[in-house]
């Protein structure tokens, strides 16, 4: 297995920044997500690391040994593509032997190799069919054998559940977690979908327009973001984010809501916020609770139905719209005018100019 | 505040660029091999780049041996191709030498007089030339239109047979040209097409026909059928989802089949030489046999053949716009 | 706006046949969600509604007229694709005009302008009207596609899984303008969709399709509480309810396999039958009553999946916020029974009360 180290690592194309430098170590036997929208810069890294594109700059080490320039052939890394890449002329036992066949492998190595993968990901079966008669999940798992057969020293996944059913992704996200945790590979795995990097994700590589927003656990991300942009993107749906003014220990906010804010922010708030008075309130919509003694006021106006609970759209003054976490018992018709009230443990606050957030002395 | 904003557009499409490729000690190999291919072109293309420079030779230039790099161009070659010429007697000789000398004569009569004749008129080359640029233009437009519209069928519609029928239209390319010319020759002289424009249009038309389908066919393939399901819905009937929606989409395939076509049209030589005599004669067989006085007119020959690559090439710039676009215009995602 | 309504329609392809006897109707201004997987006939229902495809037998009428014999232009419904459906030779401004200038309805030009205007506000890309589509990102193009759509006014409007391409977070965000789009203008509309999540967020009602059938219509609450076969159980709500081989013994039911039992519910149950429990249903609880192992934790952040297994039998448990469980924990667990479900060996819900 690997360590993959990053160092400065950036991609131009003409003055157009598709990464800016990038500065990431990878540990042996991590799992690490690269997580943003389209067009961040995450796919970019990844092929960089593979080799399938070149660095305009920095360098890239597999476990220790630099391999910036190295053909993608010579890295020992394996790559596993969202639409698969399957060959569909050949059958899918050839497709699982091909890189072993390509590396020279003699038969009787290829086969036994072929026949440990096929039990693993449960494909037995599958082997005489050729890839175009298989379903989605199938046709995954036949290119994760091929990535598995090579035992290469780490693998490189680009959003690889995202040709697939809602409900064959949840299956199949459980299923190379397993498999990671078994084979305990270091794995660089890309997504533009916060659920699967909370849920697969040693560690979280937020991205965004070419640049690294923050870098951290699940626990990191979710319940101390670094900015707007994470406290925003991660989390279904994401942190409300409520734009008000601090002043004598609250925030006042547009149509006479007024917070009460914890005792333990007012230093780091005071310190923060360049002198001004502006900032913002963040909450996560579990944080807060509807009760009649709240000290925020609200319209209702919707109720999403999510299963075993329920989302509530609040109008808490014109044009601000914050979702609040509720459970099917309680139903709000449209209009019904509501309070609730921030837990102070979840409660975050962020400066408005910079974007960043402010941080509590004490850790959480 | 509390919604996710996306801002686009995304960053464009380019190319990956392999890591073996960038790394200096490639791109100075790279620089090499661009530097032989680039002397390889030159050595290829020389025989045109003669064939170009013998067009404003003298006769006696053209002739010279060793040849001639460096010479006096002239217009004598366009003038030989493009004219009648008669002999003159020595008294019209001296009228003449004396308009030219008021400048009353044009550029044409003056080389004529220099070698001692007079312009009787256009020549024959004239005629074929006119030949060409109909029987040519006429085919190529009826190749594609005809051909855009059976390629849009074949690709849109479920019809009986489709595949055998793709098949046998591209059989028709299967044939080389010199072993139908016979029995064509005999069946146009039957029917009075001999010799005649209209036999040579349906002729190349039918020809072209199964290229044009075949690559336009392709060309439709590749635009999705939403565009114009989307349109049918909205209240367009297809016939006007099809001239709004698949022709501008189709732009470039068309211009790509429209250049192959008329390339096959203009430079045809067999057909045209077997089934034309005075009338109907395009260029191509009055080119190879320009005979001139005491023996082949070479500057004329290289006049003729720069002058007959000419059209094409201005249609082919002509429509470069659309040409390329086709190439830049794939799905673009970040 | 219409009503609809779709009477035992019946489609077959060469190779397969894509729908039989599918039947369902929707109101006047609802939002109407076809769910189920991919190739079960979603969106072979909304070509047919459109008029894109024949259906071999059946009938559809809008307003209490049928429809059939109508070409897709006469039937005045609007289609939003899942991608390709923007012109790229032409402006935004171009493609939302593009069906008001169709020879249908030659909408004068100044009235185009107000309608594409307002169009292009309710969806935030005024700023685009200019650019080439080609151009855009895939938010935005979508969010051009339902503008051609709104445009129309149409009576109906058919939308295929127009969310599946778009990011994630994309998604969240043009669902929650979609359904706010489609009640402020009370557009009756039918919208395909293999997520669940869009189904029951946006749907007022929804018809659960599978392998071309219609095998449960209810509204979201219907179909989630009380699921009618074991595929629609299985089909919506994340993660995926646990389904336990079980039998009834006297007054308590055996899970097979491991000593997993519940007091016997007031139901008519055959000696064999599947048990269907929510992860949710399942709480992690040092005094409870089942023990298990956690093979896997997934941390979403406002809740974790936890994997567990009980003996031979792997579970599904939610639990809120951070669990502090780790892989390898022994742990005991309670079951929720107010909230269980119970299925027939033919995979069909069991309601009847034991007499």
């Amino acid at each position: 297995m690997a360590t993959i180290e990053l160092s400065k690592v950036e991609k131009k194309f003409g003055d157009l920044h598709a990464v800016k430098p990038l500065d990431l170590t990878i540990n042996d036997g991590e799992f690490v997500v690269l997580l943003g929208p389209s067009g961040c810069g995450k796919t970019t890294t990844l092929r960089m690391i593979s080799g399938l594109e070149a660095v305009t700059g920095g360098r890239i080490l597999l476990n220790g040994k630099e391999v910036t320039w190295k053909h993608p052939s010579e890295r020992d890394l394996a790559f596993v593509f969202q639409f698969y890449a399957l060959y569909s002329h050949l059958s899918v036992r050839q497709n699982i032997a091909f890189p072993l066949q390509a590396q020279g492998m003699k038969r009787e190595a290829i086969d036994k190799r072929v026949n440990e993968v096929v039990d693993i990901l449960r494909i037995r079966h599958l082997l005489r069919l050729r890839p175009g008669k298989l379903a989605g999940g199938d046709q995954q798992r036949v290119a994760l054998a091929r990535a598995l057969v090579r035992r290469p020293a780490a693998f490189l996944m680009d959003e690889p559940l995202g040709a697939l059913d809602a409900e064959l992704r949840e299956s199949m996200r459980a299923e190379i977690k397993n498999l990671h945790i078994a084979q305990h590979a270091t794995t660089v795995y890309v997504t533009h979908d916060q659920i699967e990097a909370m849920a697969m994700g040693d560690r979280i590589v937020v991205m965004s327009k070419a640049e690294v927003q923050q870098v951290g656990t699940p626990v990191d991300v979710y319940y101390n973001p670094s900015n707007l942009f994470v406290a925003r993107f991660i989390g279904s749906p994401g942190m409300n984010l409520v734009k008000g003014k601090f002043s004598g220990g609250a925030v006042r906010m547009a149509g006479n809501d007024r917070y009460e804010v914890p005792p333990a922010w007012h230093k780091p708030l005071a310190n923060s916020l360049d002198g001004r008075d502006e900032v913002i309130l963040g909450f996560r919509p579990e944080a807060a609770r509807v009760t009649p003694d709240g000290s925020m006021a609200g319209e209702v106006y919707a109720t999403d139905m999510h299963g075993g609970h329920t989302v509530l759209h609040v109008n808490i003054f014109e044009g601000e719209m914050v979702h609040i976490r509720s459970d099917r018992q309680n139903t709000y018709p449209m209009g019904t005018p509501i309070r609730f009230a921030i837990d102070p443990e979840m409660v975050r606050f962020f400066n408005p100019r910079t974007e960043a957030a402010v941080r509590r002395e004490a850790a959480r | 505040m509390a919604r996710f904003e996306e801002r686009g557009p995304r960053f464009p499409t380019v190319q990956p660029v392999r890591v073996d490729k960038i790394h200096p000690r490639a791109q100075a190999l790279r620089r090499i091999v661009a530097l032989i291919a680039v002397v390889v072109t030159i050595i290829i293309l020389l025989p045109v780049f003669v064939m170009g420079i013998s067009a404003f030779k003298t006769r006696a230039d053209v002739m010279s041996s060793p040849p001639k790099v460096l010479f006096r161009p002239t217009l004598e070659g366009f003038m030989l191709l493009l004219t009648e010429r008669a002999v003159v007697s020595p008294a019209r000789l001296e009228e003449l030498q004396e308009t030219a000398k008021e400048g009353k004569l044009s550029l044409f009569e003056r080389l004529a007089l220099d070698a001692g004749m007079e312009i009787t008129g256009p020549s024959a080359y004239v005629f074929r030339l006119r030949n060409s640029v109909i029987i040519a233009g006429i085919s190529t437009i009826a190749s594609v239109v005809l051909g855009l519209f059976a390629a849009y069928a074949f690709s849109r519609f479920r019809l009986r047979g489709k595949d055998d029928l793709l098949f046998f239209i591209l059989s028709t390319r299967m044939l080389p040209a010199v072993v139908v010319t016979i029995p064509l020759f005999l069946m146009y002289r039957q029917l009075g097409l001999h010799d005649k424009h209209l036999g040579m249009i349906i002729l190349y038309t039918v020809f072209n026909l199964s290229f044009s389908v075949w690559l336009l066919k392709g060309f439709i393939d590749e635009i999705p059928k939403e565009y114009e399901e989307a349109a049918l819905v909205d209240g367009y009937t297809r016939l006007q989802a099809f001239f709004r929606i698949v022709l501008p989409q189709a732009a470039s395939g068309i211009a790509a089949t429209t250049v192959f076509c008329l390339i096959f049209a203009w430079n045809e030589y067999a057909f045209a030489l077997m089934l034309t005599s005075q009338r109907a004669r395009t260029a191509p067989p009055s080119i190879a046999t320009m005979m001139g006085r005491g023996g082949i007119e070479w500057s004329a020959i290289a006049a003729g053949s720069l002058g007959f690559l000419i059209p094409v090439v201005i249609v082919t710039f002509a429509l470069r716009k659309y040409l390329l676009r086709g190439i830049t215009f794939g799905a673009i995602r970040g | 706006m219409s009503q609809v309504e779709l009477k035992n329609i019946t489609k077959r392809f060469p190779t397969v046949t894509a729908l039989q006897d599918v039947s369902f109707s929707f109101e006047h201004g609802e939002f109407f969600v076809l769910l189920g997987p991919t190739g079960a006939g979603k969106t072979t229902t909304l070509r047919i509604v459109a008029g894109l495809e024949k259906q071999d037998s059946g009938t559809i009428s809008m307003d209490g007229q049928n429809i059939d014999t109508r070409t897709p232009a006469e039937r005045d419904v609007a289609f939003v694709f899942q991608q390709y459906s923007l012109y790229p030779t032409m402006t935004v401004y171009d493609n939302l005009a593009f069906p008001l200038r169709s020879p249908l309805r030659k909408t004068p030009e100044p009235e185009i302008k107000i309608r594409v205007e307002s169009a292009t506000e309710k969806l935030r890309i005024s700023h685009l009207l200019k650019r080439k589509t080609a151009q855009l990102s895939g938010g935005e193009m979508q969010r051009v596609a339902i503008g051609r759509a709104i445009v129309r006014e149409p009576r109906l409007f058919l939308m295929d899984e127009p969310l599946s391409n778009l990011d994630a977070k994309l998604r969240e965000a043009l669902r929650v303008e979609l359904k706010h789009l489609q009640k402020t203008q009370g557009s009756t509309t039918l919208f395909v969709t293999h997520d669940q999540i869009e189904a029951l967020t946006m749907a007022d009602r929804i018809a659960v399709l599978n392998e071309g059938e219609v095998v449960q219509q209810g509204t979201p609450d219907d179909i989630y509480d009380r699921p009618a076969t074991t595929f629609v159980a299985q089909l919506v709500g994340t993660p995926k309810i646990n389904l336990l081989a079980a039998s009834r013994q006297e007054g308590t039911v055996h899970v097979k396999g491991r000593g997993l039992c519940v007091p016997a519910p007031r139901l008519a149950l055959p000696e064999t039958f599947l048990m269907g429990i929510r992860p949710e249903d399942i709480r992690p609880d040092p005094n409870g009553t089942f023990g298990a192992v956690v093979s896997l934790t997934e941390p979403l952040g406002v809740e974790t999946i936890l994997h567990l297994k009980a003996g031979e039998l792997p579970l599904l448990s939610l639990v809120p916020g951070m669990a502090s469980q780790r892989v390898g924990d022994q742990i005991r667990f309670t079951i929720v029974q107010e909230k269980l479900h119970f299925f027939g060996p033919d995979n069909r819900r069991i309601a009847k009360e034991r007499t």
